[in-house]
């Protein structure tokens, strides 16, 4: 719609206004080029070669595609983060749209306080956070391990292969559900407010208002909290390398897609292999991304 | 913590790096002799009058006396300390220097393992020219073994880790455990004490490449055979690598290993408060254990290494570092000559001072090092057990020329076995399929 409406009248101007508008763009675009375009080239390029420790470099086509999508690590390690997208992405932001829709309600004594506590988390560095919890969860000399020894109880050790992406989900929702909930919050706060009052007077609870009202109205903001979600749960990386000392034989080396290819690509020096996961992962992520985007647009 | 922030602030530095590298070392043939310095022994010399700076690569806590003390005999040199992290950490920003042709320092600590795997890469420049060929007669054939493959010297030894059993003395008693000398006795001995108290544990092993390879290596095993880019990996029919399997198992199964992470802050608390009673290793140890598991002073003691066969003496190698020169060091004289000086000069004096332990033949049956005693071990002078055990190495072992990517993957595969149902065995055998697989797209001809 509205590319046919504006290409008459662009043709027009573009030949009388010439290199203008690359001027304003231009600093932009080379930029982009330069930190965004020629890197994934460059990738591209790489999943192209093999390079070996014997015989060195040589192009070999699209055989890293064809291991990659054949290499059961590699799934695994996917799955691993599609299942933590399913669980721990919903649970989060349900979580974040409550509080927003509690700090917003006006209801709240001392809204500012549980605004900055809430959020806090997200500006503690992820390496820190991890460490912390990490610390916590130590089932020997850590906070677990203490609750044991005082209550002679046994718990589940939190970093044992049952509980792992639990805990992991669990710090990344500490994290991020003050993020999302400012997200949610700003976009709250454009709602006039005069849609609540004569909601009230045609006698709207506030439950109604709620379902009624501030949840269509940011539905966008909804559906850019769920694109950031996907894209963090696909590129999970931090939590799990950090926590990787206290359990190795969990936390294998190709624990989340991007662990793989760290490891493929510092351990194993498989440059090119690990390039070609990085290229599907990011292919994957781009098109999940999308279809949440579409549905988020269709729906307002 | 602060091996976590360590790991932390590595994988942050990688996380860097990650833009920075890329560079696929397209050039790996480069000609060494096009960096300058020359090649000799005399343009050694040359070098050391003239004077420049060199960078090195290292974590030895020991080196940074060893610069200071070789800045100090040569006024003109100023030597870059770096410490790039520890082992693998190191590994890998080292690769990625290397790949990435900038930033590559003139020197760098390597472990013994890891030594062929540079060397092959050509990453390591061959410092036989400068008179390193000579030194042979200097160290002990195990770490001079490790820093010649291929007919080359890629490297001088730092120094070596005859492997010993450190227990802690007071726990033993407190319980009635006596010193075991066979693996069998040491499981025994396991079995006793977590039975005595539950809290207490006779060692931690979550899953560790290096002492697994040093424990099969002890019993005699060869799993890995290396003839030029012909590698052999067999863990599934080697008796030696079968007989750990079958020995340790029950240490798992019966849950008799701490559930700590070794090299972690909870894992030198444990051995300090006798949480964890003994740990087998090399010789280098000592130093560890006296600067972070300060507590248990003077209630450890050393005893000779657990045998496979009653009333034997065989040992193994456990960890050990050499000073190698890289490829592209833009001075490779002067680069040599502070490696001679760190591994057979006055800088090796000042590292055994500072408590590591040589590989060097005159040090290890000096008098004085003999007798030195270790307060940590209430006196004992543990350096006759250690350098008795130097002696008693099995010969004939050797690491894979892809070690550092294969002990990369030992956790996804034998650490299998620390946590679920697999067996030491199994995990043996998926860490062979996927050594040898790695093996095979690296070009190597892998049977």
């Amino acid at each position: 719609m509205a590319t046919t409406q504006a290409a008459a009248p662009l043709g027009v101007r573009r030949r009388r206004r010439s290199w203008k508008g690359w001027q304003f763009v231009g600093p932009f675009m080379v930029v982009f080029a330069l930190v965004f375009l020629a890197p994934i080239a460059y990738s591209i390029y790489l999943s192209l070669y093999k390079n070996r420790l014997i015989g060195g470099n040589s192009f070999v086509g699209l055989d890293n595609y064809q291991q990659a999508l054949h290499d059961s690590v590699f799934w695994a390690a996917f799955g691993r983060v599609a299942l933590f997208l399913a669980v721990q992405v919903p649970i989060m932001l349900v979580l974040a749209l409550m509080v927003a829709l509690a700090i917003d309600s006006g209801r709240l004594h001392g809204k500012a306080f549980f605004r900055v506590t809430i959020f806090l988390p997200y500006a503690v560095p992820a390496v820190v956070a991890t460490l912390m919890w990490g610390f916590m969860y130590g089932s020997q000399f850590g906070l677990v391990g203490n609750i044991n020894d005082a209550l002679h109880t046994s718990l589940p050790d939190p970093l044992g292969s049952h509980l792992m992406l639990t805990s992991i989900g669990n710090i990344v929702t500490w994290e991020f559900v003050g993020y999302n909930m400012l997200i949610f919050y700003s976009a709250l706060r454009v709602v006039p407010t005069s849609l609540y009052e004569s909601a009230e007077i045609d006698g709207a609870g506030q439950f109604r208002i709620i379902r009624a009202i501030k949840l269509p109205a940011i539905r966008g903001a909804l559906a850019i909290a769920t694109i950031f979600s996907v894209i963090g749960s696909f590129q999970l990386f931090n939590e799990p390398a950090i926590l990787r000392p206290l359990a190795k034989n969990v936390l294998t080396t190709g624990y989340t897609p991007n662990m793989y290819a760290y490891s493929l690509s510092f351990a194993g020096q498989q440059y090119n292999y690990a390039a070609t996961v990085a290229i599907i992962m990011g292919v994957i992520t781009m098109v999940i991304a999308y279809v949440v985007q579409l549905r988020g647009a269709r729906e307002i | 913590m602060s091996r976590m922030l360590k790991v932390a602030a590595a994988a942050t530095a990688a996380m860097l790096a990650l833009a920075a590298c890329g560079g696929n070392s397209d050039d790996k043939s480069s000609n060494s002799s096009s960096s300058g310095g020359g090649t000799s022994a005399a343009d050694v010399t040359a070098a050391l009058s003239k004077g420049g700076s060199i960078t090195v690569w290292a974590w030895d806590g020991t080196i940074k006396d060893v610069a200071a003390g070789f800045e100090k005999k040569y006024p003109n040199v100023k030597v870059n300390l770096v410490n790039a992290g520890t082992g693998d950490k190191q590994y890998t920003a080292l690769q990625n220097v290397v790949a990435a042709g900038k930033g590559v320092p003139d020197v760098a600590q390597i472990e013994y393992f890891a030594v062929l795997q540079f060397a092959l890469s050509k990453s390591l420049a061959n410092i036989s020219s400068f008179g390193a060929a000579d030194l042979k007669s200097n160290y002990t054939p195990g770490p001079w073994n490790a820093v010649t493959p291929n007919g080359g010297v890629y490297g001088l030894p730092l120094d070596s880790g005859p492997m010993a059993m450190f227990y802690n003395k007071e726990v033993f008693d407190k319980y009635k455990i006596t010193v075991p000398t066979t693996w069998a006795e040491y499981v025994d001995a396991a079995r006793k004490l977590h039975k005595a108290n539950a809290k207490a544990y006779l060692t931690a092993d979550s899953g560790d490449a290096g002492f697994t390879t040093s424990m099969i290596w002890q019993a005699g095993g060869k799993p890995y055979t290396v003839d030029g880019t012909n590698v052999g990996i067999n863990f599934t029919s080697d008796a030696g690598s079968q007989k750990f399997a079958t020995a340790w198992q029950p240490m798992i199964t019966e849950k008799l290993l701490a559930p700590i992470a070794p090299w972690t802050d909870q894992w030198f608390k444990a051995l300090g408060d006798g949480t964890i009673a003994s740990l087998v290793t090399g010789a280098w140890m000592p130093g560890n254990l006296s600067s972070n598991a300060a507590a248990a002073s003077g209630k450890w003691r050393v005893a000779p290494m657990p045998q496979w066969d009653a009333g034997g003496t065989a040992t193994a190698e456990n960890g050990g570092s050499s000073l190698g020169v890289m490829d592209k060091a833009a001075n490779k004289a002067l680069a040599y000559a502070f490696v001679k000086y760190a591994s057979a000069e006055e800088g090796k004096d000042i590292r055994i001072k500072a408590g590591a332990f040589p590989s060097t033949t005159a040090d290890l049956s000096s008098q004085t090092f003999l007798d030195t005693p270790f307060p940590y071990f209430g006196g004992q002078k543990a350096n006759e057990i250690f350098a008795k055990s130097a002696q008693n190495v099995v010969p004939g072992w050797t690491y894979l020329p892809f070690q550092v990517y294969a002990n990369s993957i030992f956790n996804d595969t034998v650490g299998k076995a620390y946590v679920s149902s697999t067996t030491l065995a199994d995990g043996l055998k998926a860490w062979q399929e996927q050594s040898a697989k790695y093996g095979g797209e690296q070009g190597f001809t892998v049977k």
